[in-house]
């Protein structure tokens, strides 16, 4: 099946004074349409900018898209004007923010906010716009809704505002919902009713989902293939499954030893890695991970391992075997 | 709300008597008023003794003031000077709105006023309005444009403007405008007044007459109002909000008019509420250099000669306006921000 939204070798960079920071450097991803891929590393690996690059949001300048392309549906974004980006924003690409409470406007109703983007891309009136943005917050589960239009984003819980950022989303019923650690501002029973009601949707319409987060439990619960970026890089793309169950590179196993377990009674520490993230704007020279890596060999600090990309099902940026220990 | 309202107007009340109480002391060591009552003869000593009296000025400060506030007909007052009181006085007092007669033109100070207010009102609401266009044209276009080469000659000629005192300018424009202007042939502005009294007070008279003083006023406040607004709308476009509003694909201009601009103009909302009352009162400067016939000059004037009913007059109805406007832009404040609720 053919991927909806496609970044190639995706390279962005952020001019800032204290120097270049390397944001993004060659990531390839696809969305499928009904699939959920999941992006996950951690704060300040890029898996924010290569989305945000994706929707043309991140500020040029400081930001830069040095190189790659971005398709939609065929369309190579990069190469589209400004009018025809805002004709796929929110049309055909939608995107779902972290924090509920700031990425609504205060000083204007939920409702407005809601009925904005189907005014604007489908030229309907107010009235319609009302009617649909209720039936849109009916959908993400509002109750009253037709009251609670007219609330503004205080009067909401944060589990409402995140779910009246997903009608906004939804309002002109995207291709791509690409939503940006969506829950991880909420507390976990809200998270696990948002992860489910974004689930539900993306079946129901069948939209490609790009879900990022450094939670590897909500990645678990929903994506269907899962990125792991590690400084801008790529480092281990798989099948969910198969990545819980078979992780190759060392950063992903790192990253799975560090979640906390409830099934056993230990009373060992939680494992973390080892180190502190590599700072973007002075990579090493091999490979990224290489300081905080246990398998490190010689190699792997004069040379960055390109993603193997010989096997569609799994795919891994490392030199070495770690079921064995040495070099592949 | 209606309670919220109240509640303040009743606070300012105790405050107005302990400002009015305050500028009048001040007022009164301000000079002699009878120092320029004979014009450019002295007065002689036996007509300034009757005159003290006959202004009330030979009474200690505090009575005079009580005098000023609350007038003088319940109370039996020494005309003639022989140390008995013989007639009631004739003053109403300023809670009974009697302002007093003015020392140098014998007439209510109301009147004065009233006559001024409205010229002030015509220059100061011109200014306010060409203020108020161009500082959010220019803070918003430099804002959107932060750091470009255009920002960067308007933050020179903001500071440049700012720095500039408002005498030099007035000076400066009249200078190129009127008088090389006329000297070149070219079509000059007039230097002073409302209206060519030749022509009479015609609206393009008093139009053609405004434009000078209107840009003094406005170069200087634009370029304080423009740096606020560009401040606050580069804060504001930073917001998740706005990246929000931007990921729904709505045109640039409509994110600025409709998310950015709401949420940038409520600390405007403070400087502005605190400026106009100030406006009201004139710009005393610019008024005296283009003979303007306002409340600033007026303000100058009744200085220059002590009148102290006038001077307390103008500068009661700033501190009223003040007040007033303050309230004004707190209850502005509910209507641009709904988080914002008096109980």
């Amino acid at each position: 099946m053919d991927p909806v939204l496609e970044l190639i070798n995706l390279v962005v960079h952020f001019h800032t004074q204290d120097g270049i920071v390397y944001a993004v450097n060659g990531v390839s991803y696809a969305a499928e349409a009904g699939k959920t891929l999941g992006i996950v590393g951690e704060s300040g690996c890029g898996k924010s900018v290569s989305v945000l690059s994706a929707m043309r949001l991140i500020p040029e300048p400081p930001g830069k898209i040095v190189a790659g392309e971005i398709f939609y549906q065929g369309q190579d974004l990069l190469k589209l004007d400004k009018a025809g980006m805002q004709d796929i924003r929110g049309k055909e690409m939608a995107m779902i923010f972290q924090d509920p409470m700031t990425s609504f406007n205060p000083v204007l109703t939920i409702g407005h906010q809601i009925s904005e983007s189907s005014i604007v891309h489908f030229g309907i009136g107010q009235k319609e716009a009302r009617q649909r943005s209720v039936e849109l917050l009916e959908l993400v589960g509002i109750p009253q809704a037709v009251d609670r239009f007219d609330d503004y984003p205080h009067q909401f819980s944060g589990g409402m505002r995140q779910r009246a950022m997903i009608a906004m989303a939804l309002s002109c019923n995207p291709s791509v919902l690409i939503a940006d650690e969506p829950t991880t501002a909420l507390d976990v029973t809200i998270q696990a009713q948002i992860v489910d009601l974004i689930k539900d949707l993306s079946e129901r319409f069948d939209m490609a989902i790009i879900w990022i987060t450094h939670d590897l439990g909500v990645i678990a619960e929903i994506a269907d293939r899962v990125v792991v970026m590690y400084a801008g890089y790529v480092v281990e793309e798989a099948d969910v499954f198969d990545l819980f169950e078979n992780p190759s590179h060392p950063y992903t196993l790192a990253l799975l030893k560090s979640l906390p377990r409830v099934d056993t009674y230990s009373s060992e520490k939680l494992a973390t890695i080892p180190g502190s993230p590599p700072d973007c704007l002075s990579l090493p020279p091999g490979c990224p991970f290489a300081p905080r890596c246990v398998y490190a060999v010689d190699q792997c600090r004069h040379e960055n391992p390109p993603l193997d990309q010989s096997s569609f099902e799994h795919q891994i940026a490392c030199w070495v075997d770690i079921t064995t220990g040495r070099e592949r | 709300m209606t309670r919220y309202v109240i509640r303040r107007i009743l606070q300012a009340i105790p405050l107005l008597i302990i400002i009015s109480a305050i500028l009048f002391l001040l007022a009164n060591e301000m000079g002699d008023p009878l120092a320029s009552f004979g014009g450019r003869r002295r007065i002689r000593s036996s007509d300034r003794e009757r005159l003290t009296r006959q202004l009330g000025l030979d009474q200690p400060v505090m009575v005079q003031y009580l005098i000023w506030l609350v007038g003088n007909d319940w109370m039996q007052i020494d005309v003639d000077g022989d140390g008995t009181p013989d007639e009631y006085g004739t003053r109403r007092g300023v809670l009974r709105g009697d302002f007093g007669t003015s020392f140098m033109e014998k007439r209510p100070v109301l009147e004065i006023i009233g006559e001024r207010f409205k010229n002030t009102m015509i220059l100061m609401i011109t200014a306010e309005i060409v203020i108020l266009f161009f500082a959010f044209w220019i803070g918003i276009y430099s804002a959107l444009r932060q750091y470009s080469f255009v920002d960067n000659v308007v933050t020179t000629f903001s500071f440049v403007g700012y720095s500039m005192p408002v005498f030099w300018l007035g000076l400066i424009l009249m200078y190129v405008f009127s008088v090389n202007f006329k000297r070149w042939g070219l079509p000059y502005f007039p230097t002073v007044g409302m209206y060519d009294l030749a022509v009479g007070p015609t609206i393009p008279q008093i139009a053609w007459h405004l434009v000078l003083p209107v840009t003094t006023i406005a170069i200087i406040s634009i370029a304080g109002y423009s740096r606020y607004v560009r401040s606050q709308m580069l804060e504001v476009i930073n917001q998740d909000y706005i990246r929000t509003a931007h990921s729904k694909g709505l045109p640039d201009r409509w994110v600025i008019t409709r998310h950015a601009l709401k949420n940038a103009a409520l600390p405007l909302i403070t400087i502005i509420g605190m400026d106009l009352p100030l406006l009201i009162a004139g710009a005393t400067v610019t008024e005296s250099i283009f003979a303007w016939p306002g409340m600033g000059r007026l303000y100058w004037d009744a200085t220059q000669d002590t009148d102290i009913p006038v001077l307390m007059g103008i500068l009661v109805i700033i501190s009223v306006l003040v007040v007033v406007f303050q309230i004004i832009t707190d209850i502005t404040y509910t209507f641009l921000d709904p988080r914002i609720r008096y109980e």
